[in-house]
């Protein structure tokens, strides 16, 4: 009984989150288009609903309304399960992230672990995708993808080490709280270079401008999703902006503090500004990166394939690998304020 | 030591930081959009929109089926077919302008002697069944009828430049 009674309440928090993070996803791309609007003097959608607002419900009632087409050629059983590999593993990295000092789906102590396997894992997604469709722009989008994804993941992954290092730990409730002390104690700035390293590998893994070769329209049509449609289209996008809300989050916690506020250790802003809950500022730091997403899409024309890989794998990849060692220095001889021992 | 400034600067991400200061800007800019059925650009008297065929004051109907306009048109998206009347003067009996085929030149109305074809101003009209596409005569004059008064300005308006 017992036992039920706590899968039904773990049950209720997995579908609050999975479904705070559909509705998010919507508004993102609501968002991406006023923002990139608003940046080329435009406005934007603004005539469903005041101000365009239900303009995201509009998109999605006539996604869902369109025809799922399999081609003849295709593998229809992974062309089916490619999506659901993409937006599963998207969702399931949530469980690790910590909302607050105890709102935390899984306390596990591999979250960082956890989530570099689940991100590794959403690769399949889109491999999948371009294998089954049986179409050539499919298959070289999806091999561009994975190719690119693996060469960042290497950056990421190293990039996490530090955290771990500073941290001494690999949850992420504990990389949290190593963080507490304001926000110069917070990992961006004493681990800087591996931040950047983190956020542009971060934007690489997420196929997002100005990575996206791997649907770039004027080479690929659409890379891997070319041939799908209607719902199944959907569940794609719906991934890659739930990795989007990811990754913002997974910097907002690894470097920026998670739910920390940021006025810790400032005399009064500090208990001015106690009552707000730990989530709201996360969520604020989440909103920064995520519009940066947005801000970097507007801005930066797309990286030619084989700058993305020498970007990859001969400038991030050497700057994470020194600063490590920096950061074992730093870790060893308990440079103060950051590394200080507890 | 230029390369170890380009390092410095590639590092910095001077470059990038530029960009997205401009894009920044922008999104604070004043949009230029132009909403359009509620809001318009200001157009000329010449635009050369939907034709129409005019009446004289009295109701008579101006074309007299010279067919230079037929001549004239690069695109052959007028037919004329012509007879006397009842009363002897000579009109057409048919009027076609295919509007797929028309290119919006305006040499139809610079041929006319008697300004009975025009291009209106109206841009913004559709067809929604085939066949549509052909204006008939009757159709013609009633456009014409219907912007008269707005033709006629117009022309006015352009009239110390013909």
């Amino acid at each position: 009984m017992e036992g039920l009674l706590l899968i039904g309440w773990i049950i209720v928090k997995i579908i609050a989150i999975v479904l705070v993070l559909l509705l998010s996803v919507a508004y993102i791309t609501f968002m991406e288009r006023k923002v990139i609007s608003y940046m080329q003097s435009r406005i934007g959608p603004n005539r469903i609903g005041p101000l365009g607002l239900l303009q995201p419900i509009a998109d999605v009632i006539k996604l869902l309304n369109k025809e799922v087409i399999f081609p003849k050629a295709s593998n229809r059983y992974l062309f089916v399960i490619a999506p659901i590999i993409s937006l599963g593993t998207a969702l399931a990295a949530w469980a690790v992230i910590p909302f607050d000092k105890t709102a935390v789906l899984a306390d596990i102590n591999a979250g960082v672990l956890f989530v570099l396997a689940l991100s590794s894992l959403g690769v399949y997604g889109i491999l999948i995708a371009g294998w089954a469709s049986n179409s050539k722009y499919a298959m070289f989008g999806a091999l561009r993808a994975a190719a690119q994804s693996i060469s960042y993941e290497i950056a990421m992954g190293f990039a996490l080490v530090g955290v771990m290092m500073a941290a001494g730990s690999l949850n992420l409730q504990t990389i949290v709280k190593a963080q507490s002390g304001g926000f110069l104690h917070w990992y961006w700035l004493p681990l800087l270079p591996l931040f950047i390293v983190y956020w542009i590998s971060g934007i690489a893994e997420t196929n997002r401008a100005p990575f996206d070769l791997a649907e770039g329209e004027s080479e690929l049509v659409a890379g891997f999703h070319v041939e799908y449609s209607g719902a199944m289209f959907a569940l794609f996008f719906l991934a890659e902006y739930a990795n989007m809300v990811l990754i913002s989050a997974l910097i907002s916690v690894m470097f920026f503090g998670g739910w920390l506020s940021p006025f810790q250790g400032v005399p009064y802003l500090e208990a001015f500004f106690a009552f707000v809950p730990g989530i709201v500022w996360l969520l604020i730091k989440l909103s920064f990166f995520l519009f940066c997403y947005l801000w970097f899409r507007a801005t930066f024309p797309r990286y030619r394939y084989d700058q993305v890989m020498r970007l990859g794998w001969k400038v991030l990849l050497p700057v994470t690998i020194v600063w490590i060692g920096v950061v074992a220095m730093a870790v060893h001889f308990n440079i103060s304020p950051w590394f200080a021992e507890v | 030591m230029q390369r170890f400034i380009r390092f410095i600067k590639d590092f910095s991400f001077l470059d990038l930081l530029t960009g997205l200061g401009l894009t920044g800007r922008y999104l604070f800019k004043r949009k230029v959009t132009v909403q359009y059925p509620e809001e318009k650009t200001p157009q000329s008297p010449r635009f050369r929109g939907i034709h129409a065929l005019r009446r004289y004051s009295n109701g008579e109907e101006r074309c007299i089926a010279c067919k230079l306009c037929e001549a004239v048109c690069p695109a052959l998206a007028i037919t004329i077919e012509a007879e006397p009347r009842e009363d002897g003067s000579r009109r057409t009996t048919l009027y076609d302008i295919d509007l797929f085929k028309c290119v919006y030149c305006g040499m139809c109305e610079e041929a006319c002697p008697v300004d009975a074809i025009v291009l209106t101003r109206n841009h913004d009209y559709h067809f929604e069944n085939r066949g549509e596409n052909i204006l008939t005569k009757e159709k013609l004059l009633a456009i014409g009828d219907k912007y008269e008064g707005q033709i006629a300005a117009d022309r006015a308006e352009d009239e110390k430049y013909r």
